[in-house]
């Protein structure tokens, strides 16, 4: 019983659902379970809270490896918190939207976090270069055409490459690189990229009719079905 | 205001000064790859700072010529009739930020220069804040005619990921009872007739990661009959080529997708020469960065090349 009663609301659930988009008088159900699923997402968002100041104050009073990380971590969620619940320095009142300009919020929001996501983001750079350096090597046939198309990339993604073609006549315009780049990306590109979506599109409706017919049950914690 | 923008020349002072000092270096690590020397990883980073520093200090701007996908996008809002509700989407974070946000600057300066009425959404929870940059920055500043509920609105952030765009392309107000400032979306003039997406002349999306354009693609594009536009990462552009030109009706990306926009603006409204466009600005350090990468890539090669010839020998 621990095992059917699951088993039949996930198919009860998944049938009427794949039937609303059938037939337009169910549509609102897809709407409402929508509306459901967040309400029930909410709950996460508690749990996921929770559960990040427990395992952090863990840390801290058991002073494991790195606990000083785990202080700037709770000071950080918690600064963040109560300036978006509390609405400190928000000009408006507490109907105003929660990042209106010279609130707290959006202050952190400004000129700590959105620099230091952006640095982190902007490190890739280096690791890029210093990968390219160690592997893009020609080692065979497949990995020299990669090359040949990175470069092709590269050079397209910037006023250098149109500089470096664009002496070529105007019939030749194909060979120009910005071209080439538009070539590689909308012909090889397309033609793999599809084929990844088709199988991700197949696997993603055989796995849901797996799923409904309760044939996979690994979400209910078993290992086979 | 900007520095004028050049045709790529190798005359210009930043241009100079950033090959002179790159290029020495690069002649300097060959002899050593010759030599059979590897480069350190710590040289490779402090070639990367230089290249990106260097065009910063000095700057570099040039003519971008605009790519057909890029100049698809620009053509579907320009031929929009005056007054055309459209929705614009911030579905990213800080860290795409430098990236994404002028390429949607872009965008929304377009489309008030056009009289188009934008309606603003967030997916992502960091995009209402970057969104509030743009309706500061952009909107507020260089359009202040424009009023609040009537040439636009925000609606702002809403959780549920795709389950929002499932909701929204049925019913708008059923997720979005009020905007931002809890105003109810029935007392919004530009909101008279939008029951649904599918009223929207046009949706552009502005993202990178999950849920983003693509999603606005397969849950409100294709279901709704809307026209899907996007600006994304440059790392996640491939992946949205798939989709163009019958399901995405363009697309800019990464910063140079940006910049194609903002040299299309300018080129047809002189105006928007006086105001700041990164994406021009930005494509200085990113051709240099991608010039040393390559020539990275060579000197690897090199050596690669010179080991393998050395174990032949052996």
């Amino acid at each position: 019983m621990k095992r059917q009663i699951p088993l039949l609301i996930t198919f009860i659930v998944g049938a009427l659902l794949i039937v609303s988009v059938f037939v337009p008088p169910l549509e609102g159900m897809q709407e409402n379970s929508t509306l459901f699923f967040d309400i029930i997402a909410v709950f996460a968002f508690f749990l996921g809270g929770g559960n990040l100041i427990r395992i952090h104050m863990t840390k801290v009073a058991r002073k494991k490896g790195d606990w000083q990380y785990s202080i700037v971590t709770l000071f950080g969620f918690l600064l963040m918190l109560s300036s978006g619940l509390f609405k400190i320095g928000n000009p408006g009142d507490i109907a105003a939207q929660v990042d209106a300009a010279g609130s707290w919020f959006q202050t952190i929001f400004f000129y700590l976090m959105s620099p230091l996501n952006s640095t982190m983001y902007a490190l890739l750079a280096f690791f890029v270069a210093s990968a390219s350096y160690r592997a893009f090597r020609a080692k065979n046939r497949e990995a020299t055409i990669l090359l040949v198309s990175a470069f092709i990339i590269l050079l397209g993604q910037t006023p250098f490459g149109t500089m470096l073609t664009s002496w070529m006549p105007e019939k030749f315009s194909v060979l120009e690189i910005p071209n080439m780049a538009v070539w590689v990306m909308s012909s090889p590109n397309l033609a793999g990229q599809r084929a990844i979506l088709i199988g991700i599109g197949l696997g993603v409706v055989g796995m849901a009719l797996r799923i409904i017919l309760g044939i996979e049950r690994t979400y209910l914690g078993e290992d086979k079905g | 205001m900007m520095a004028p923008i050049l045709p790529l020349s190798l005359f210009q002072p930043g241009v100079i000064i950033s090959l002179a000092v790159i290029g020495l270096g690069l002649a300097y690590l060959l002899r050593r790859t010759l030599l059979g020397k590897e480069v350190d990883r710590k040289v490779i980073f402090a070639f990367i700072f230089v290249a990106v520093a260097t065009p910063i200090l000095f700057p570099i701007t040039f003519e971008v010529k605009a790519t057909p996908i890029a100049k698809a996008l620009f053509d579907k809002i320009e031929s929009l009739p005056e007054g055309t509700k459209i929705m614009i989407s911030y579905d990213f974070d800080p860290a795409m930020a430098p990236e994404v946000l002028p390429a949607a600057n872009a965008v929304v300066r377009h489309c008030m220069q056009k009289n188009l009425r934008v309606t603003f959404i967030a997916i992502w929870a960091t995009g209402q804040s970057l969104l509030n940059q743009t309706l500061q920055q952009v909107v507020r500043v260089e359009f202040p005619e424009k009023r609040e509920g009537i040439d636009w609105c925000n609606i702002g952030y809403k959780a549920g990921n795709e389950g929002v765009m499932n909701v929204i392309v049925t019913n708008l107000r059923k997720m979005f009872p009020t905007d931002v400032n809890s105003r109810p979306l029935d007392s919004l003039d530009i909101l008279n007739g939008i029951l649904s997406c599918r009223d929207f002349k046009l949706i552009v999306s502005f993202g990178g990661g999950q849920p983003g354009p693509k999603e606005w693609i397969l849950y409100v594009g294709d279901p709704g009959n809307v026209p899907i536009g996007a600006g994304t990462a440059a790392v996640s552009a491939p992946q949205l080529y798939a989709y163009y030109p019958k399901q995405l009706i363009g697309l800019l990306g990464g910063v140079k997708g940006a910049a194609e926009y903002e040299f299309e603006l300018l080129t047809k409204y002189p105006r928007f020469k006086e105001v700041d466009a990164p994406g021009i600005r930005m494509m200085g350090p990113q051709t240099l960065a991608h010039v040393v990468i390559i020539a990275f890539i060579v000197l690897g090669n090199i050596a690669f090349m010179r080991g393998r010839r050395k174990e032949g020998d052996k």
